[in-house]
């Protein structure tokens, strides 16, 4: 009786090492190396816009404190969702995110169309005590993000980092970045205008914590969340449009 | 007849049959137990030291000079950076293995007869460091679930909110806890599936030392708010560099005692454990691709976006399951179940399904956490599809676990190590079933986001990964530091319950807290609008937060008795006598010799 393969391929240690290799690749390559190839993965949009270096500071500190944990940003094709959040979530609204922020847990609700959804002033008093203002949360306090000064010192840094994996900030965005992070949060100071100039006339310039005299990480962090949602018009666009696809029901 | 002997089945016949008289390596062993009784502390130890020939010391300071000026590096460079912290972390690290090293550096040669032995007391250190680490990161777990349900817990402190010591929990139990587990098992399993001793005695420290820096490196970093945010892959991009240079060294390993091999066929244990290296490097080293922001930095922008980026990190992220918490584990299910029951694998074939089933079928499966987004919908539905398929191995390898134990059922109700290493089984297959019907897209509708998801990713890590590594930990334990048995069966028994009662306790309010809260989301009014806001789900979640974190409480204190038992077991165990199959645990080359010289 011939021998059943099997019991000879696990006589040679190569041999199965290919094997596992090769039978665990196939999988991940089919499903990943096509999302870069199809052009239909990722919608084009032309108003699609960058974060400003205050923004995207806010985005690191939103990452450094673990938010993602218990918040998404990805709002399914579901009818409850969209009647909850929003228009669904579309794969170019994330296009610059790196990493994506999409979540898996909610803990706390949905943040991808949070901007321009609470003042400034609701969130700073969120962050500092979620319970001041929505007292059954469970939400932990940031009281140290109003303390701590942000960092300017490295985000020319971010920025370029960010340009090396894709996003398209220009050599003058770079050199700018620490310069234009402090005039979105000092509207009244010379820094301010450049930042319209560089990222558009739709961009927040004000004092997102209330304390003129300083730019805090609270700035940054608030200046993030008042984008979310609002770096295009795509998905509402979408959603206004009659031919646009019908979320499925629950 | 199709051939169901294996190498375990093998080496269990050999080690009950074999009785081989050897009074040097009796008198031998009799001295190294009374030593080991001695020194409490594994680190530290000479004993150990003296183990390690003295090419290998050598070799072994040159690494430990060599990452000390590694962190000297990241100090300086990372100044103002919590690099630089971590430089110092890596710099107290290296030095404080190198003071060890040092004390007994010029303790005499080992014995060139401990050649004739396996090696293992590189499993012995892991042991302790897997059950450290387990209390460490369950605690944490039962903080972090406690502050769900009073969020005030925290001493307004940064490091200890809830987003930062969630990932402490979780790289605390998975890879503190799972990782040690891991890599002390399978140098104790490979050496003894190929029945010959591992390679040399200075690679297996250099893995488990650096496992357990880039573990130290991983937490710590979180507490300062260093994370790449991706879940299960969170440590920064040094750390992730130093992990890959850990991982070869125990490929390598792997290799070269496979090398040495006095048993023709590699026997399943090692299939899963060479999956569990190979498959978890690859997943590790693309998940991880990023542009650090500048060498003096912790800082760095993952290479993908959007949804390339989540595709590549669910990939990751559902085979860390498949192959970290799954083929690993079943690597340790498949030598300790059975040796430990007394009875061979009950089906060859069985097995050979299961595994490249799991190896295929997995790697298509993680675009089920993705459903309904923005991830084209061909993938969603690939992953389902293969997600539906994966539970013809994964209920294949559970039912061999099962059926492996007819005929040893009257020991499953009589000892608590084997009824660990039952249950652990039935909740694989659980936990399989669910995770199948999970990814099914219209249930996913109602599971995903919610606590529904937190209760199946419980069922699989309390109810099969603890329980395994609990059931090897007692059944390896007494045989490694030669005692008749563990220090108290009856403190086994305790934590069997306590285990078991915090596992379903915690498992059945993730249950009801989740559907509850996708019912909510999804309710709407007669008049067509929804029923619920967000904040009303969040207060129907707090009796369950409260109950999770008691079951959560319950499985901890279990694990406190483990270490207790465990660490008594080699203080005070009674030692085994010497007429015991224990002999038979030595080498088939070096059984040979001894023979031949009698």
């Amino acid at each position: 009786m011939r021998e059943f393969f099997h019991r000879k391929l696990e006589r040679k240690t190569i041999s199965l090492v290919v094997a596992i290799v090769a039978v665990a690749s196939i999988g991940g390559f089919v499903e990943i190396a096509p999302l870069f190839t199809i052009h239909k993965t990722v919608e084009e949009v032309p108003d699609m816009r960058t974060y400003t270096p205050l923004e995207l500071a806010g985005r690191d500190i939103y990452i450094r404190e673990g938010c993602y944990a218990c918040h998404s940003q990805m709002i399914r094709t579901l009818r409850d969702e969209v009647e909850r959040y929003g228009p669904y979530s579309l794969a170019v609204e994330s296009k610059y995110d790196h990493p994506m922020l999409w979540g898996s847990k909610r803990t706390g609700p949905d943040l991808a169309r949070l901007g321009d959804k609470y003042s400034d002033a609701w969130h700073v008093a969120h962050l500092i005590n979620p319970r001041d203002v929505v007292p059954q949360s469970v939400m932990p306090k940031y009281g140290w993000l109003q303390r701590n000064e942000l960092d300017f010192s490295k985000l020319g840094l971010n920025l370029a980092a960010q340009r090396s994996v894709g996003v398209p900030y220009t050599q003058e965005m770079i050199d700018n970045a620490s310069k234009d992070a402090y005039g979105q949060a000092t509207p009244d100071t010379d820094a301010a205008s450049g930042v319209s100039e560089r990222y558009g006339e739709a961009t927040n310039v004000r004092v997102f914590d209330g304390d003129p005299a300083r730019v805090t990480e609270m700035d940054a962090l608030v200046a993030y969340l008042q984008i979310l949602g609002r770096l295009t018009d795509a998905a509402y666009k979408q959603s206004a449009s009659a031919d646009a696809p019908t979320p499925v029901g629950e | 007849m199709p051939q169901r002997a294996d190498a375990a089945a093998l080496s269990y016949r050999d080690c009950v049959s074999a009785k081989i008289k050897c009074l040097r390596y009796y008198r031998q062993q009799k001295k190294r137990v009374s030593r080991d009784r001695v020194s409490l502390l594994f680190m530290g130890d000479n004993d150990m030291i003296s183990q390690l020939t003295s090419t290998e010391r050598q070799y072994a300071l040159v690494i430990l000079v060599l990452m000390s000026l590694c962190g000297l590096v990241m100090a300086a460079g990372g100044r103002g950076d919590p690099l630089g912290v971590h430089g110092f972390v890596v710099l107290a690290f290296s030095v404080g293995l190198a003071f060890v090293l040092i004390s007994g550096f010029y303790a005499p040669q080992p014995d060139p007869e401990q050649q004739t032995q396996y090696y293992d007391d590189p499993t012995k250190v892991g042991i302790a460091l897997t059950m450290a680490w387990a209390v460490f990161g369950m605690f944490f777990g039962v903080w972090v679930a406690s502050l769900l349900a009073w969020p005030d817990l925290t001493f307004d402190q940064a490091w200890s909110s809830f987003g930062r010591m969630r990932p402490v929990h979780t790289t605390g139990v998975i890879f503190g806890f799972g990782g040690n587990a891991l890599i002390a098992t399978s140098f104790h399993v490979l050496q003894r599936t190929s029945r010959a001793r591992l390679s040399d005695q200075l690679s297996p420290w250099f893995v488990l030392f650096g496992f357990n820096l880039f573990c130290v490196l991983a937490v710590s970093g979180y507490f300062m708010g260093i994370t790449q945010s991706k879940e299960y892959a969170e440590p920064e991009w040094y750390a992730d560099i130093w992990l890959v240079i850990v991982w070869i060294v125990y490929f390598a390993i792997y290799l070269r005692t496979l090398a040495r091999r006095k048993e023709p066929h590699i026997y399943v244990a090692n299939w899963y454990y060479m999956a569990f290296i190979l498959v978890v490097a690859v997943l590790h080293i693309v998940n991880n691709l990023a542009v650090p922001i500048s060498f003096g930095s912790a800082k760095s922008y993952s290479l993908f976006s959007g949804v390339q980026d989540a595709m590549t990190q669910w990939w990751y992220g559902h085979n860390a399951v498949a192959f970290f918490l799954t083929a690993g584990f079943l690597g340790m299910m498949y030598y300790y179940l059975p040796k430990h029951a007394g009875r061979p694998i009950y089906s060859y074939r069985l097995s050979i399904i299961s595994f490249w089933g799991i190896t295929f079928f997995y790697m298509w499966a993680g675009s089920h956490h993705l459903h309904y987004t923005a991830l084209p919908q061909w993938v969603q539905t690939l992953g389902m599809s293969f997600s539906a398929m994966l539970l013809v191995p994964s209920w294949a390898s559970a039912g061999n676990a099962l059926a492996t134990l007819n005929g040893a059922w009257h020991k499953v109700r009589d000892d608590a190590t084997l009824r660990f290493m039952m249950v652990a089984a039935v909740f694989y297959g659980i936990a399989t079933f669910e995770g199948s019907f999970m990814a099914m897209r219209p249930v996913n509708a109602l599971s995903h986001y919610t606590d529904w998801t937190v209760g199946h990713v419980h069922a699989g890590t309390l109810g099969w990964n603890s329980m395994i590594v609990f059931g090897a930990f007692y059944a390896l334990v007494p045989w490694l530091w030669k005692r008749e048995s563990m220090y108290s069966p009856k403190l086994v028994e305790v934590h069997f319950w306590l285990a078991l009662a915090g596992a379903v306790v915690y498992v059945f309010a993730m249950w009801n807290s989740g559907i509850i809260q996708g019912l909510m989301w999804r309710t709407y009014t007669e008049n067509g609008v929804l029923a619920y806001s967000f904040l009303d789900s969040v207060e129907a979640m707090h009796p369950y937060y409260i109950a999770r974190a008691f079951g959560g409480l319950l499985f901890l204190t279990g694990t406190i008795i483990c270490s207790y038992n465990i660490w008594m077991t080699v203080r005070a165990g009674k030692a085994l006598a010497t007429d015991n199959d224990a002999e038979g645990d030595i080498p088939v080359f070096a059984r040979n010799a001894v023979q031949a010289g009698e």
